[in-house]
């Protein structure tokens, strides 16, 4: 049984749903041009990700085996839709620019996929907990993502301006390639060899070897 | 007509549900090491979204949307809110209402889809066209164009993805960077190209 400060740490670098799971990834790239949405987001995911772990979890026993997707994804959604609704009341210019990707939450792998593989197997505090470092180490990345493209895309954080930009009779042009979609792919292509030059136990296994030279022998 | 074949090469160059989008990444990602397999999974999509699109937007016109009850002697009922739910219900039952009859009807291509059909109710993909139709507004026309357009352009995005990727497992790839570094490098560089069709209006 794994400890619980193992299932909350664990996630965040070790077992990152981005970079090592592959889940969830269609969010990061798309809200991550700015930091205020990008945390938005965030706290969203972490919300919907820890509850519906707990909630799965108090409900895992009682629930035939053959209608739990369904299951689970009425819970998610039911979640989903709290959120959205709080954000349209409280929030309503970021709830705007994330447009439809707060109700993608619903399909986000990383709810569905830790609500399956872990909080049907165990208790509803363990889930919890894994549920919240799942969402956590999801965050840190979407937040190093936002870190590198909104300064050097428009020169701001947060909307206020750090780096001064020539519209604004600063030094900095802008760099508009990273406010687009390609940015997004090679930033997180290149984290993930960041995480696994730390990490060198994620390193995947090649899938053909080059083989030596022999010719090369032969010829000598 | 034109109108709707402007909206169809939009949905499938201009607006890529997975190069401009990212919608569908899991999925992309993680089934697009062979063509035949990726080329599988791309129709299945198209099918789903053709289907689902146009069915979430009776819903949202008929059901949900402010005042749309009008006709059952609810005219200020406003179930909007109700969305959500709706149409993950609504792609839930039709992608098992689809396996079921691939299964009795079309044999041969219920097993070449085998186990991406029930993956595709977690496909963003899916969900995401059917919200951004809401966004759009669309008319019943429109979403029937729009569900097939952002299929195929999904399907073509992925297998354009294993192509490269079935070139690329020859290569001598950095340690860190070999098998998921390296694919999301090669998605943004499709992504780059894609991005070339951006001016195309019709």
């Amino acid at each position: 049984m794994a400890s619980q400060k193992e299932v909350l740490i664990d996630p965040i670098f070790n077992n990152n749903p981005i970079a090592l799971q592959v889940l969830g990834i269609c969010s990061a790239l798309a809200v991550t041009i700015n930091m205020s949405t990008t945390l938005v987001m965030c706290i969203a995911v972490i919300f919907v990700t820890t509850m519906s772990n707990l909630a799965v979890s108090l409900v895992r026993n009682r629930v035939p085996t053959n209608i739990r997707i369904i299951v689970q994804m009425t819970i998610i959604s039911s979640l989903v839709i709290v959120v959205d609704q709080v954000l349209q009341a409280v929030a309503y210019d970021i709830s705007k620019s994330l447009s439809v990707f707060v109700g993608l939450i619903i399909t986000n792998c990383i709810v569905m996929g830790r609500a399956e593989a872990f909080a049907m197997q165990n208790g509803p505090w363990l889930s919890a907990l894994d549920g919240f470092g799942n969402a956590v180490g999801y965050s840190v990345i979407l937040i190093g993502v936002a870190l590198i493209r909104e300064p050097l895309g428009s020169g701001t954080l947060m909307g206020f301006e750090i780096i001064p930009t020539v519209a604004n009779g600063g030094w900095y042009v802008p760099n508009g390639l990273l406010l687009l979609a390609p940015s997004a792919f090679f930033i997180i292509g290149l984290f993930i060899w960041a995480i696994r030059a730390w990490k060198t136990d994620q390193v995947e296994a090649p899938e053909y070897e080059i083989a030596p030279n022999a010719q090369y022998k032969e010829a000598i | 007509m034109e109108h709707y074949l402007g909206i169809f090469v939009r949905a499938v160059f201009v607006e890529n549900m997975a190069l401009a989008f990212f919608l569908g990444m899991c999925t992309f990602i993680a089934i697009s090491k062979k063509i035949s397999t990726a080329f599988g999974l791309g129709v299945a999509v198209v099918a789903v979204l053709a289907i689902t699109v146009p069915v979430n937007n009776l819903i949202f016109n008929l059901l949900l949307r402010d005042g749309a009850l009008a006709w059952a002697g609810f005219p200020d009922v406003d179930l909007s809110f109700l969305g959500l739910i709706s149409y993950i219900g609504v792609i839930a039952a039709i992608v098992q209402i689809l396996e079921m009859v691939l299964d009795r009807y079309v044999p041969a291509l219920y097993n070449a889809l085998g186990v991406f059909l029930p993956l595709i109710t977690v496909n963003c993909a899916i969900l995401g066209a059917s919200l951004m139709m809401i966004d759009q507004d669309q008319t019943f026309g429109e979403s029937v164009v729009f569900g097939l357009g952002a299929g195929v352009g999904w399907a073509l995005a992925i297998t354009a993805l294993a192509g490269v990727r079935e070139k690329l497992k020859y290569s001598d790839v950095p340690d860190g960077l070999r098998g998921l570094g390296i694919t999301f490098i090669s998605v943004g560089l499709i992504s780059m190209c894609f991005m070339s069709f951006g001016g195309i209006d019709i």
